[in-house]
């Protein structure tokens, strides 16, 4: 019955949704703030019906309701609680649903903003609406999860046992949180375009609007990858931990062109300028997502060969993209001649500055596409088949990131309109001697010396001591008295804050990913119980191997005590497991990480073998990782950068939903 | 609890390498020599396992990954250098066997579309820039004086909303 009322609650968002649509396009065509009503009205109702139908798959799934064929395909009763509900969003369908939720609750969002003008905001809501219609009736005619079927089995498929996991539990809601977040941005600047003649100051108002939604997608699609790519670290055993695959890399796409958008939209929203190339970032970041969605589940990637999986899904996602991403860049190239920006800057400028950053970071963000998707093309269009992995983004995607580095800390530092580019190199002098010591202080330390690693050390202090050295510009540290000092760090807008954390995050990650690439070390052996193997400064020996009962799978776990070769650190005890899940037939291991300081020790487990002798013998790998936290660390930091940011009273105020208060 | 079914499983699991259908890989013996082995291993990285979605050898744990692996290895303690090496591999596996994708005719786009991307752009920001005077024009003894009067008559209140002012902003 409750997945009946799901089915129910699922079509009925996809009616209020095209209600949302129509009655927005109408009011704002009859400037009626009744009709515009009834659209936010329906918004609301629409993220509500979502919802409802959300929480009739989840509960179908707790229940274990295998008459449900998503249930049955994706789920087991063995499973833990946790994965039970995770598996409502593991599967396309789910997933499917939970993206219509998110983008229908921020749509409700939206609807319940105050502040915005009339034709802007029921234009906006109609777009995100006419976006919600879409991908519903994608979900509700091709991939209903509420689907029943005739003979229920007694029990489920299970879900694949690699995503049962904690993190990548999380890591879809976060992901999609980040993905969807987008869409607002997207029907924001449709609705800039749409609306056309912005009065003065239309520009400042507007980016503050998209800034606030465009740091909070950001901010979760940081936060989702950032799991995503620990998951892999820590879950796959392969000791790496981004691989640039494809899918991979649908996700940095948006990611990457969010970046961008924030950064151009705090010129719009300051100097009102770059208005038509801001508007062009927020369609592109959602259309990177919309791209992300159709590359992941039509089957193209996961064999270059399997686009037809699934056709008449792959198509129709295509077909979404092609009228939304389309019909929203048809729009641009018509409006955009007519967008007045005004707000004039020097080269050298805060302006400037950022305009580099934004080169560099759509650069980048085309370089990943050509990368993802060259294959594919060329492969269409000629039968050549070709592989498009790591190499190739360490000689296009790298440098150019490198250079944007290069340049990043001094922007802060140049004043907006025009600025005094010999006083900001002099302020990031000491810095920058300081980061060029680091650099050469790593490359003495560490062996075997190489020279690249070096300077991708001092890119990455470079960045951490820009960071600080702005903020000590700032504060007047070491200038002015303590209680001056103190001050003016408490006058700080948090948001300066929060650009110094994540611009600091960014060295904080480029340090570790510098050090774990250059200086990784691996060695594997078939150990014997007793047996040790050895690499770099660790040892690890394989002290018992027992037979481990979890609550869906059966484990054989090596217990494995890591000490140093020199005997120096403390001995301590890892386990690693090789875990099988009888419900799929399907072998999964589990990582046996010694955290070392900022350096992991990784040891896997593998099958069990015998020695030359004949003797019993588990194969075990180990690695030793240098710097690897920082990778993981460095953007936790930058999205804290992000959090510190929404908290600042100026983009708080632009937040939907909140009374402006009496000034403070 | 454990059930026939799960225990009868339990027994194939530990059992796996001496049932299943494909034998699992003979563990990988590193080279003697430090550098040779060093060699293998920076092509591992760069050589795609052909059955997996998105895999080098060096990560793969597929029977084909180690049979390549150990084909390597021996290539390279039989003198042969790196470039033979994946010249030989693209013979027997075609070009997608490599992540470095060939530069030819037909990959121009793939590997000069970026640099080619930040010049456009750097061009077009140059143009922009050209295009727009960057100040604006002196005010006129007469405008002066009136933004004196401004200045002299009009009581500033200070924006509630407004960053507080700071150098560099």
């Amino acid at each position: 019955m409750i997945v009946e009322f799901g089915a129910f609650a699922l079509v009925l968002a996809l009616v209020l949704s095209v209600l949302q649509t129509g009655l927005a396009a109408v009011g704002r065509a009859r400037r009626s703030p009744l009709l515009a009503g009834g659209a936010d009205g329906a918004a609301l109702a629409s993220a509500f019906a979502v919802t409802l139908a959300f929480a009739a798959l989840i509960y179908a799934f707790s229940v274990s309701d295998f008459s449900v064929e998503n249930v049955a395909r994706n789920s087991h009763t063995d499973k833990p609680m946790l994965y039970k509900v995770s598996a409502a969003w593991g599967s396309h369908e789910g997933s499917l649903v939970l993206w219509c939720g998110v983008m229908a609750v921020f749509g409700a969002i939206l609807a319940r903003a105050r502040g915005l003008p009339f034709g802007l905001k029921t234009s906006a809501v109609g777009v995100q609406g006419a976006l919600t219609t879409l991908f519903l009736a994608f979900a509700v005619f091709t991939s209903n999860p509420f689907n029943r079927i005739a003979d229920a089995p007694v029990q489920g498929n299970s879900l694949n046992p690699l995503l049962q996991d904690p993190a990548l539990a999380i890591h879809p809601p976060l992901l999609y949180l980040g993905y969807v977040g987008f869409s607002v941005t997207f029907s924001l600047a449709v609705a800039a375009l749409i609306e056309g003649r912005a009065f003065s100051g239309f520009w400042p108002a507007w980016g503050r609007w998209v800034r606030p939604w465009a740091l909070v997608s950001w901010v979760f699609l940081t936060a989702g990858i950032t799991l995503g790519s620990f998951w892999a670290y820590y879950e796959l055993g392969w000791g790496g931990w981004w691989f640039w695959d494809p899918v991979e890399n649908a996700s940095f796409m948006p990611w990457l062109a969010g970046a961008a958008l924030l950064h151009s939209a705090v010129v719009t929203e300051r100097r009102g300028a770059l208005a038509g190339w801001t508007v062009f970032l927020a369609l592109l970041a959602f259309s990177f997502s919309m791209l992300g969605a159709f590359l992941v589940r039509s089957g193209v990637l996961t064999s270059v060969h399997a686009f037809a999986v699934d056709p008449e899904r792959g198509l129709m996602l295509l077909g979404i993209l092609g009228v939304a991403a389309g019909s929203a860049f048809a729009l641009f190239a018509w409006r955009a001649p007519q967008l007045k920006g005004g707000g004039m800057f020097a080269p050298v400028s805060r302006e400037g500055a950022l305009v580099l950053n934004n080169l560099f970071l759509t650069v980048a963000a085309a370089t990943v596409l050509l990368g993802t998707l060259y294959p594919l093309i060329l492969e269409a269009a000629t039968g050549q088949t070709i592989s498009v992995g790591p190499p190739y983004f360490a000689m296009t995607f790298t440098p150019l990131m490198l250079v944007a580095f290069i340049i990043l800390p001094a922007g802060p530092l140049l004043s907006w309109k025009r600025a005094d580019a010999k006083g900001a190199i002099q302020r990031l002098a000491l810095a920058g001697g300081l980061a060029i010591a680091c650099g050469f202080v790593f490359w003495l330390a560490f062996e075997p010396k190489k020279a690249l690693a070096a300077a991708g050390i001092a890119i990455g202090a470079w960045l951490i001591l820009g960071a600080l050295a702005e903020v000590i510009e700032r504060i007047r540290l070491f200038r002015v008295p303590v209680a001056e000092v103190s001050r003016r760090a408490r006058g700080l807008p948090l948001g300066a804050w929060g650009m110094t954390l994540a611009h600091a995050g960014l060295g904080v990650f480029v340090l570790g990913a510098v050090a774990e690439t250059s200086f990784k070390l691996e060695a594997a052996d078939a150990l014997p119980i007793g047996g040790s193997v050895i690499t770099g400064p660790w040892k690890a020996t394989l002290t018992d191997v027992r037979i481990v009962e979890g609550p869906n799978y059966l484990a054989e776990q090596g217990v494995v005590t890591v000490t140093s070769v020199d005997g120096r650190a403390t001995p301590r005890t890892v386990t690693s497991e090789r875990r099988f899940f009888p419900a799929g037939g399907q072998t999964t291991t589990e990582v046996g990480l010694d955290f070392r300081g900022l350096d992991d020790v990784y040891v896997v487990m593998g099958e069990r073998r015998a020695t030359p002798g004949g003797e019993q013998a588990w194969s075990v790998r180990l690695y030793h990782n240098p710097w690897a936290r920082l990778i993981f660390l460095g953007p936790a930091i930058m999205c804290l950068g992000g959090v510190l940011s929404l908290m600042d009273r100026r983009l708080r105020l632009a937040m939907p939903g909140r009374r402006k208060r009496v000034a403070a | 609890m454990i059930g026939r079914g799960t225990l009868l499983a339990l027994v194939l699991f530990l059992a796996g390498p001496v049932l299943a259908q494909e034998p699992a890989a003979p563990p990988d013996r590193p080279l003697a020599s430090a550098s040779q082995e060093a060699r293998a291993q920076a092509i591992f990285e760069v050589v795609r396992c052909v059955v997996c979605q998105h895999e080098s050898i060096s990560d793969s744990p597929a029977g084909i990954a180690g049979d390549m692996r150990r084909l390597i290895r021996e290539e390279i303690a039989g003198g042969a250098s790196d470039q033979a090496i994946k010249d030989d591999l693209v013979r027997r596996y075609g070009d997608y066997v490599l992540f470095t994708p060939p530069v030819r005719t037909g990959t121009w786009l793939l590997w000069f579309g970026p640099a080619l991307l930040v010049l456009a752009g750097g061009a077009a920001l140059w143009a922009f820039m050209r295009r727009t005077p960057a100040g604006t024009a002196p005010l006129s003894p007469d405008e002066e004086r009136r933004l004196a009067d401004l200045l002299q008559t009009e009581t500033v209140r200070p924006d509630p909303d407004a960053s507080p002012p700071h150098e560099g902003r």
